[in-house]
């Protein structure tokens, strides 16, 4: 298991200064501790399962820069779809993490439908599985912290779009994310972080 | 009741760049004239989606419109929530309302009773698209929630299911 802060430093080694990063749910938390930047688009309040599809958006419209969204694993079983949405249309600048804690986290860390734990079956989904079923071809799985740092490259490095699995650690009793503000000012203000003229 | 023709030429003088489609029969029939257009078609798996893909679109500077039947209208509601009042993207969408003009395929259809409360429901500027003269109407619509910044929705009224 990674912990959840280690997992979001190598997307923080690993995003270029042009690259959009997508969170939301956990991930918005700790990546809001780590500080933030203009071109990072913190998805709270937000459509539960749609930052898949937000980030589709945001790479068709701007396909000179990378998109990186940082979901979570309940959050992606939410619009599975999506996944089918991102490779017909096969933008190479997007790049989607799973953070796989097994959780609702911000919930109360109740076990999702694809965790082992909340399975009669008693083992999990296989996301990577998932992924290369909805056909995508760059998909990477990791499960310690050591494997992810030695693996980000990688992983960052090949046209996309890009699936990375990463196995999380949860953090259950933290709180969920806070909006850092009205979501309508942050749209603006990451519009003009774009340099978008209308 | 519009040829895909009309549409596309509809769409290409309003600055479409691309549209985010779930098909039904009536909708369905202008996506190979949209895609030979130039303008982008972005089909997504289901309804709800194609609010926040229209989303990222206009966030990244785009200009797209949502295309779907009004029974993905009712699947969409959290995405349109989000996207149109959360982060107030003044998304534009044309919805088909089926069985309106006629109901010989659905005797009953209950999209009848839903579709227009819900719209209300959702505080959404609609005009109800009844008859072919009313192409225009459409392009006057969407000029005008533009200029105001707003989401808007022509529901275009449709035949069979």
């Amino acid at each position: 298991m990674i912990d959840l802060t280690d997992a979001l430093a190598a997307v923080r080694g690993f995003r270029k200064a042009d690259d959009v990063v997508i969170t939301t749910m956990a991930a918005s938390r700790a990546w809001m501790e780590g500080g933030m930047q203009p071109l990072d688009f913190t998805f709270v309040p937000s459509c539960m399962g749609h930052a898949t599809s937000l980030g589709l958006g945001l790479a068709l419209a701007q396909p000179q820069r990378r998109v990186i969204v940082c979901n979570g694993d309940g959050s992606m079983l939410m619009n599975l779809g999506s996944l089918v949405t991102i490779t017909s249309q096969a933008p190479q600048n997007l790049v989607v993490l799973v953070l796989d804690n097994g959780v609702y986290e911000v919930t109360g860390a109740q076990p999702t439908p694809g965790s082992a734990e909340g399975r009669s079956l008693g083992h999990a989904v296989d996301f990577a599985a998932i992924a290369r079923g909805a056909g995508f071809t760059a998909v990477y799985h990791f499960s310690t912290a050591e494997a992810w740092t030695a693996g980000a490259a990688q992983a960052f490095g090949v046209p996309g779009p890009v699936f990375i699995w990463l196995d999380v650690q949860p953090v259950p009793g933290r709180a969920g994310p806070r909006s850092p503000g009205p979501a309508a000012q942050r749209a603006q203000a990451f519009i003009q972080a774009l340099g978008v003229r209308r | 009741m519009f040829a895909s023709e009309q549409i596309v030429s509809t769409l290409a003088s309003l600055g479409v760049t691309h549209v985010v489609t779930v098909p039904d029969s009536t909708i369905g029939r202008w996506e190979e004239g949209i895609q030979q257009s130039g303008i982008k078609l972005v089909r997504v798996c289901r309804e709800g989606e194609a609010w926040s893909v229209a989303g990222g679109l206009v966030l990244g500077g785009a200009t797209p419109i949502v295309m779907i039947q009004c029974t993905g209208l009712f699947e969409s509601g959290d995405a349109l929530r989000n996207m149109l009042h959360e982060w107030k993207l003044p998304i534009y969408s044309m919805i088909g309302y089926r069985s309106y003009l006629n109901q010989d395929t659905l005797p009953g259809d209950t999209t009848l009773v839903f579709t227009e409360p819900i719209l209300a429901a959702w505080k959404l500027d609609v005009r109800l698209i009844t008859e072919p003269s009313q192409l225009s109407v459409i392009a006057e619509h969407y000029r005008a929630c533009k200029a105001a910044a707003i989401p808007g929705v022509a529901l275009i009224a449709e035949g069979n299911a």
